[in-house]
């Protein structure tokens, strides 16, 4: 081929190749656009604060922001001890090679794999129907308070749904750790755990924060596992125990997209609501990329 | 307890008696490839021991028997017996804390924490049970000054370890392995990343702590061997081939491949 042609066609990959990154940003920046164009007027001190009124066609989304905040707290109790034990385990405990790292890798890339949706059905069998049952049969006497959907078993299962973010992240820190700084610790006598505990975790801190960060995004803005666990559509109170339901902001964009009495009514409500929900992501999002970028650095500089 | 105290330090006088660390007829296996064989060594106490050889014939793998650093990789097989005190570290109910706070370790790349210098020295204290501040501060300046650091970085104490020139962390590596009151201390290579000057100084500072502490040295430099070292060992494809007076080794050695070695003919 002649040195003209292989110009060309170098020159029509880069062109299509910045054409297909171009369209990416141009939607992305469309679907923004579009969302605050419509949302950002609606935003007021009132819409944050106080409650839906007639039918979600008036008034705001303070109970879905605090369940919203009240799920990922819970959930986040759950999933960052869980994954970080089993991060520290596969990572320093388990015999490398072993049959169970192996099994419990699979599982965790395959947990990654699940769609969210099967997530709400498996909390809703084995929370909920078993579980709560069983805690209700045991300490309640058979009468209803867990065996029903509850913010706790909504977190729980949300949990679960972003346990591999925490245990993935987990491992990658503890991963970076140099080889020295183990041995320096168990040749003053340290054991396995002092190693981890004093040695480990503290250089770890900033990456399972990544991961942790990371995880209450994806909390936030999942519906899916949430549907059949303990999210309602409309609650005149705020969840205060447990085995209450709770409103959501994604599921109740979800509600006041799809069961508005009164669509044109909704939609000023229902923008300013899916602004709020993506500037809690994105800022989370954020947050986490500057977190890993300082983490980096430090690394880059300890060397 | 008087169970424990009895079966862990030994009296003083066999102390005194015994070499500080020996092996029998030891032999190590990483998987099949076996990289020591059949070392007899006896390391006599309050000496410096060096131990050369070619890169690859175990020098670094007979160092991390000697506290069981070995343990940490996959796969290893020990044949033989290594005694510490006197005592085989080997036997299925040897207390391996124990082992490592008597007998411990500096690395050939200076591996401080990423934290402060202060904490960096309690670490090995702390962890072994010294919980008063007022103790810990004492035991991190008692620590630094053996080393020969206080002076320089008392009023720094706080400072990030790793933001420390070489030198000065392979002697907070040091002071960090003193302050948990080992009596044995294993150098691999502890100079190989410092230039001659923080070299040299190294090396008087071993003179200084020999005094108390019975050292091992593994090193690729003959000078340094010859140096510091009163007893030395030649080792080659995992055999120790020579050992004894250092000054002997070197100005009359006994087997043709230390000869070799020495007179710079191949390694
Ligand atoms: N973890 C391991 N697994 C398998 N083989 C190993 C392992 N560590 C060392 N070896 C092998 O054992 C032999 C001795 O290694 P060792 O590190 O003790 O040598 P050394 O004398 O310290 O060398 P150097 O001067 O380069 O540090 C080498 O052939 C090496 O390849
Ligand atoms: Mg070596």
């Amino acid at each position: 081929m002649s040195r003209r042609w292989i110009n060309r066609i170098t020159f029509l990959f880069m062109g299509l190749t910045g054409l297909a990154c171009a369209t990416v940003i141009l939607l992305v920046a469309l679907i923004l656009g579009h969302i605050a164009y419509h949302g950002v007027h609606h935003l007021s001190w009132e819409f944050l604060t106080t409650a839906p009124r007639a039918g979600m066609t008036e008034g705001g989304i303070f109970p879905a922001i605090f369940g919203t905040v009240f799920l990922v707290l819970l959930m986040t109790i759950a999933v960052v001890p869980l994954g970080v034990c089993t991060a520290v385990y596969l990572q320093e405990y388990a015999p490398a090679g072993s049959k169970l790292v192996h099994a419990v890798r699979l599982a965790i890339q395959n947990l990654a794999g699940v769609p969210a949706i099967v997530f709400g059905l498996f909390g809703l069998g084995f929370f909920i129907e078993f579980a709560g049952r069983s805690v209700d049969r045991l300490f309640y006497g058979g009468q209803l308070h867990f065996g029903q959907p509850a913010i706790l078993w909504a977190a729980l299962t949300m949990a679960l749904l972003t346990l591999p973010t925490v245990v993935v992240a987990t491992e990658e820190a503890l991963r970076v750790v140099p080889r020295g700084h183990r041995e320096a610790a168990y040749a003053l006598g340290a054991t396995r755990w002092q190693m981890v505990r004093y040695v480990l975790l503290p250089q770890a801190t900033g990456g399972i924060l990544t991961g942790t960060i990371l995880a209450v995004s994806r909390g936030a803005g999942e519906v899916a596992p949430i549907l059949f666990t303990g999210a309602a559509y409309y609650l005149p109170e705020l969840p205060r125990r447990l085995n209450h339901q709770f409103m959501e902001l994604g599921y109740h964009v979800y509600v006041m997209a799809t069961q508005s009495p009164d669509v044109d009514a909704t939609k000023p409500i229902l923008y300013a609501t899916v602004f709020v929900l993506l500037t809690l992501t994105f800022l989370l999002n954020f947050s986490a990329v500057v977190l890993r970028a300082r983490i980096r650095r430090r690394l880059a500089e300890g060397r | 307890m008087s169970q424990a105290a009895s079966a862990d330090p030994p009296a003083a006088d066999v102390r005194v008696q015994t070499p500080a660390i020996e092996a029998r007829s030891l032999s190590l296996f990483y998987g099949s490839f076996r990289a020591l064989k059949d070392v007899d060594v006896a390391v006599p106490r309050r000496e410096i021991t060096a131990l050369i050889g070619p890169s690859g014939c175990g020098k670094s793998t007979l160092l991390r028997v000697f506290n069981r650093m070995n343990d940490l990789v996959r796969g290893v097989r020990i044949e033989g017996s290594v005694l510490v005190d006197g005592r085989d570290i080997y036997r299925p109910d040897a207390d391996l804390i124990a082992l490592r706070k008597r007998v411990g370790m500096v690395f050939q790349r200076p591996n401080p924490f990423p934290i402060s210098v202060f904490q960096n020295v309690a670490y090995g204290p702390a962890i072994h049970g010294m919980a008063s501040n007022a103790e810990l501060e004492e035991a991190v300046e008692r620590n630094l000054r053996a080393t020969g650091l206080w002076d320089d970085l008392k009023d720094r104490l706080r400072v990030p370890a790793l933001s420390l020139p070489p030198e000065q962390q392979q002697r907070l590596c040091l002071s960090r392995l003193l302050a948990v009151e080992p009596d044995v201390l294993l150098m691999d290579e502890p100079c190989s990343t410092l230039d001659p000057i923080a070299t040299a100084r190294i090396e008087e500072l071993l003179f200084e702590l020999k005094k108390n502490y019975t050292i091992v040295i593994v090193t690729h430099n003959m000078q340094q061997a010859a140096r510091v070292s009163s007893r030395a060992g030649f080792m080659l494809l995992g055999d120790l081939v020579e050992f004894g007076a250092t000054e002997g080794l070197f100005t009359n050695p006994r087997d043709q491949r230390t000869q070799d070695y020495i007179t710079g003919r191949f390694g």
